[in-house]
């Protein structure tokens, strides 16, 4: 019973009871939510900090809601009205932070690695919000906390779908990392442009349509579209790639009568998912953000209590 | 280890019986009484005690089950979390006479956790605290308003509830035997 856990960079360490554990803890959290009086005084006196380089509504603003109502003072610093627009390194940032004190940094950063580096110099706990292309553990946590929330039956033997920019998506990674380790048969579906070379190792299947891909899936996760990249290398136009990969009330047929849809968001409406199917009754893209809040209360829970070694 | 049984499933039952109505004799009925256990200690213990006020009464009291972890003042202390259980009230505690039930009364500091978080969900007219041990060694100034069994026990003794099976109830107390040779 219990967990020995420093930091949250990825999902690699975590064991599976790790995993059943700190979903089994959010669960708990879940209804704290549900309260008049939205707030326990578990970590009082901590200090949390929400360092952001870049942009995020959901990741943030569901870290700094959990610190709160778990009575942690929270601060958060974005990388626009920070130092760094001055030149200061990261290494000068997490120096100076601490000369405060914190007892956990959440950290999203445009660089694969800045977790673990960060992690590597710090006293306090570190939680990767993100990092680059590389890991976004919590977001992993929370799909399969949603996941698990709907099939009682337990994950392993669960057919999944991930389809969109692959190669680019922390999410993606984090995922296929995670849901192999529950049991869950993961394919990922993009043009090949999105599709990283060797992604065959990770253990999942590639499709380049979406009816073969969603071929008897109980789930698919659609991942956003950057409107930016159409027109360059990737794909040729937004209406093309919405044609051949969007998940819409057509595509939506190949999989399971009961597919269960999710989205981590931002949404892009039209280009990778039809608004119906985003809005519609198989979607559980709003639980996932309210699982996300009970998830992020357990993390911190778990790293930021307990004695200081 | 010497394990000692203090009550048997017989003995346990009629403590219950006893005490289900000590709880309407005092509030004189069910008017406004809801029963919540301290997770996960008091689950089956609160289960008989609702059991046992249906029987008398007719009346089936709402029940809840409270986490106290988060609550609690030794968070800081262990190098592990304790584990968070499900806490499950669905029904207001305003204006409530709540009885708040646990299976040993010890130190007395699960139970001010426990007031604390009840005090979260609302204002009750009262608290009162039901408990089917007390085992003294208080540390806060708490007592128990009703009181199964009151129990001495050397500090360093554990006690235990077997309730797993209405048939092989027990309570025993584990005490280490100390070895001679120190």
């Amino acid at each position: 019973m219990g967990i020995e856990l420093k930091h949250l960079l990825d999902v690699d360490t975590l064991s599976k009871e790790d995993i059943f554990f700190i979903l089994d803890t959010a669960e708990s959290f879940k209804e704290i939510t549900s309260r008049d009086i939205k707030k326990v005084p578990t970590l009082r006196g901590k200090t949390v900090i929400n360092l952001f380089f870049e942009s995020s509504t959901r990741t943030r603003t569901s870290f700094e809601i959990a610190g709160k109502r778990l009575s942690a003072d929270t601060i958060n610093i974005s990388a626009t009205s920070s130092s760094v627009t001055k030149g200061e390194t990261l290494l000068d940032t997490l120096r100076n932070l601490e000369a405060m004190n914190p007892d956990v940094i959440v950290l999203r950063h445009p660089a694969s690695g800045a977790a673990h580096f960060l992690a590597k110099h710090a006293a306090c706990a570190v939680i990767n919000a993100g990092d680059g292309q590389h890991a976004h553990p919590t977001q992993a946590l929370l799909d399969l906390m949603t996941i698990r929330e709907r099939r009682k039956g337990g994950p392993a033997g669960l057919k999944l779908t991930i389809a969109g920019d692959i190669t680019r998506s922390r999410v993606a990674r984090s995922n296929i990392k995670l849901l192999n380790k529950v049991g869950i048969d993961v394919s990922v579906c993009a043009p090949a442009s999105m599709i990283p070379a060797g992604i065959e190792t990770m253990k999942v299947r590639v499709f380049h349509n979406m009816k073969d891909a969603l071929s008897g899936a109980d789930i698919v996760m659609m991942l956003r579209i950057q409107k930016e990249r159409a027109g360059k290398s990737l794909f040729p136009t937004l209406r093309e790639y919405s044609r051949y990969f969007s998940l819409n009330k057509e595509t939506i047929k190949y999989a399971k009568k009961d597919v269960i849809v999710m989205h981590p968001g931002p949404m892009n409406r039209g280009v990778e998912i039809s608004s119906q199917i985003a809005d519609g009754e198989l979607s559980v893209i709003l639980p996932q953000v309210a699982n996300g809040l009970a998830l992020r209360m357990a993390l911190l829970y778990l790293l930021a209590g307990g004695a200081k070694q | 280890m010497k394990e000692t049984v203090i009550l048997d499933a017989k003995s346990i039952q009629r403590v219950i019986s006893r005490m289900a109505h000590e709880i309407l004799e005092y509030n004189k009925g069910v008017d406004e009484l809801v029963l919540i256990g301290i997770t996960q200690g008091a689950n089956i213990l609160c289960e008989r005690l609702h059991d046992s006020i249906k029987k008398i009464e007719g009346v089936s009291l709402p029940t809840g089950i409270i986490d106290v972890t988060l609550y609690r003042d030794d968070i800081n202390s262990g190098n592990s979390q304790k584990t968070v259980h499900k806490t499950d009230i669905d029904f207001s505690l305003e204006g409530r006479n709540v009885i708040l039930i646990d299976d040993v009364l010890f130190t007395g500091r699960t139970i001010r956790a426990a007031m604390d978080a009840i005090m979260d969900f609302g204002r009750p007219r009262t608290i009162q605290l039901a408990v089917l041990i007390d085992r003294g060694h208080r540390e806060l100034p708490i007592r128990a308003d009703y009181v199964g069994r009151n129990l001495p026990t050397a500090r360093d003794e554990k006690v235990v509830l077997d309730m797993r099976d209405t048939s092989d109830d027990k309570v025993m107390i584990i005490s280490e035997i100390k070895s001679k040779g120190k």
